[in-house]
Order: structure tokens, then C-alpha cells, then sequence
């Protein structure tokens, strides 16, 4: 363990700027593309539901 | 066991398989992701000339290693689609190419991170540089040449091709900073020499680079079975029967 305390951890020796910036961009694109896909299957999902019920009433489904 | 893997090349089996094995890959990826940001940051000791700056090394690796496997995987899914007229093959080759940009993309960020501290220059023309760049644009054109064309087959063939041709840039980045003078330090591990690193760093390293393996795997597949919904929309593959049952009543 090389840290002192947690803004020396942060601090990153000077370099949290650039270290920092580069975890939480790579965190926020998994985060999105995971979102995505989640709202992808939802809508994917809502239309095979309306597919499903089409057929009788196409205003409920 | 026996396992009869042509069985699971039909979509309809695929399907199911596929969303039973994403919650195991996505609690594995980050259950190894944890570990792997713990021991990079916790664990591995500060280098001895960057300082810091280095631990960008354990999200930069991972993503660019990924960036280019990921290319070749998408790139044999289409030659085995363009080989047998395999629909999955090419389903899998579409699904495959948003996450390969994605990794391409943090391989360039985390590198103009890494670079401006360690160079003085977010960006620098060097061929290691330059060719990844160059395969961003590769997995931007082959996602471009799919939308633009109306047609699913003629869609799948030529971005099948495209990424084909392509596959010849991938030992060019690998290779770049050996073939060339580049600003771009050399391999980190190599299959001759070993690792050039602290045993701990090398770990984390690795560790993050099966966490962001698995976790492709999962997104993947679950990109890939949207995917078989919208293209081939059978709608009953991933209802339970109790909701089949309701849709029939309601009928």
C-alpha cells in the first residue's frame, strides 16, 4: 500500500487528472453501452408484446 | 459430456443459451474488475520512471488488447458467414462491432492520457498511434456500410468483406512499434523476452483484461440476441409460458 491518505490516493502523484479522467471515462462507457442495450431489449421486448397481441387489438398493445 | 454443439448454431437454441450465460459472464466481469482496479491500485507499486501516471496501463491495455481481438473475432464470425450463409454468423459479426468501437475509442483516450504526462502530446502521428486510429474508422465503417444498405443480405456481405480486408491492419498495430520507430513504447509482455513488468502490475493487468473480455462476452450476447429478435421477429423465444398463456387468452 503506497497511499498516505485518501487525497494523496486521489492526488495520484500528480497524475490524477489523466489517471483519473481515463477509469471514469471507461467506467461511463460501459455503464452507457450496458444502459443501452437494456433500453434496446426493453423496446425489442415491448414490440414482440404488440406483435403478439397485434392480431385482436392493435390500440392496447 | 457430451454436448452437441451444432445443436446451438440454430438460433432458436442459441437464444436461450445465450441469455442463461450473460449473468454468469457479467458477475464474473466484475467480480474480476474489482479485483483487478484493487490490486492496480492498492497492490502494484509505483514505477519506478512514470511514477502514477502508469496505472492508466490497467484500463489502456486491456482496451486496446480487446480493440484488436475483438476485430479478428467479428471479422472470422464474417467469413464463416460469408463462407456457409450462416444468418447467426453474421448476427454475431453485427453484434460485435459497437463493443469493438467502444474499446478503440478508450484505447485512444486512455493513450492521450497516458501521453500527454509521459510525452508532453495528447496525440502524436506514430504508427502504433495512427493504426489504431485507423481501425476505429475500420469498425465506424463497417457499423456505417450496415445502415446504409436497405437490403439485410447484401447489408451482411459487405460489411462482411469490408471487415475482412480490413483484418490485415490488426498485425499492424501489433507490430507497429517493432516495425517502425515509434514514440509508442514497446510491447509489455512478449512472447520471447517475458514481461518487462513488476509481477503485481502484470496481475492487475491481466486480471482487467479478462474482466473486460467477459464482460464483451456479455454484452455481446446480449446485443446479439436483440439482434435475432428484430431481424428474425419470432415473437415467442423469450416469453415464459405463463405470458404465452396470457396472450392466448387475450386473444
Amino acid at each position: 500500500m503506497q497511499w498516505g491518505s485518501a487525497s494523496e490516493f486521489f492526488a495520484m502523484g500528480g497524475y490524477g487528472l489523466y489517471v483519473w479522467t481515463s477509469f471514469v471515462a471507461t467506467a461511463l462507457c460501459m455503464v452507457w453501452e450496458v444502459l443501452a442495450l437494456w433500453r434496446r431489449r426493453a423496446s425489442v421486448r415491448a414490440e414482440q408484446r404488440a406483435a403478439l397481441l397485434g392480431d385482436t387489438d392493435e390500440t392496447t398493445a | 459430456m457430451r454436448v452437441n454443439w451444432s445443436k446451438y448454431s440454430a438460433p432458436m437454441a442459441f437464444y436461450p443459451l445465450a441469455g442463461r450465460l450473460i449473468p454468469w459472464f457479467s458477475v464474473v466481469a466484475v467480480a474480476l474488475m474489482g479485483v483487478g482496479l484493487y490490486m492496480g491500485f492498492f497492490v502494484a507499486p509505483t514505477d519506478f520512471q512514470q511514477g502514477e501516471s502508469y496505472r492508466i496501463i490497467f484500463v489502456h491495455v486491456p482496451a486496446a488488447w480487446m480493440s484488436m481481438f475483438l476485430y479478428v473475432v467479428m471479422a472470422v464470425w464474417a467469413g464463416i458467414g460469408l463462407g456457409l450463409n450462416a444468418r447467426l454468423s453474421f448476427m454475431m459479426a453485427q453484434a460485435i462491432a459497437p463493443t469493438g468501437a467502444m474499446f478503440t475509442f478508450l484505447a485512444l483516450l486512455t493513450g492521450a492520457m497516458w501521453g500527454k504526462p509521459t510525452w508532453g502530446a495528447w496525440w502524436v502521428w506514430d504508427a502504433r498511434l495512427t493504426s489504431e486510429l485507423i481501425l476505429l474508422f475500420q469498425y465506424a465503417g463497417v457499423m456505417l456500410l450496415r445502415t446504409s444498405i436497405e437490403d439485410l443480405r447484401r447489408a451482411d456481405r459487405s460489411s462482411a468483406v469490408f471487415s475482412l480486408v480490413g483484418v490485415v491492419n490488426v498485425p499492424i498495430i501489433y507490430f507497429s512499434v517493432k516495425w517502425w520507430n515509434t514514440l509508442h513504447q514497446g510491447a509489455s509482455i512478449s512472447m520471447t523476452t517475458g514481461s518487462k513488468m513488476a509481477a503485481t502490475m502484470l496481475t492487475a493487468m491481466l486480471v482487467m483484461t479478462v474482466a473486460f473480455w467477459l464482460y464483451s462476452i456479455a454484452v455481446i450476447l446480449a446485443r446479439v440476441r436483440c439482434i435475432m429478435v428484430e431481424r428474425e421477429s419470432l415473437p415467442v423465444w423469450d416469453e415464459k409460458p405463463a405470458v404465452i398463456q396470457e396472450v392466448v387468452e387475450a386473444r
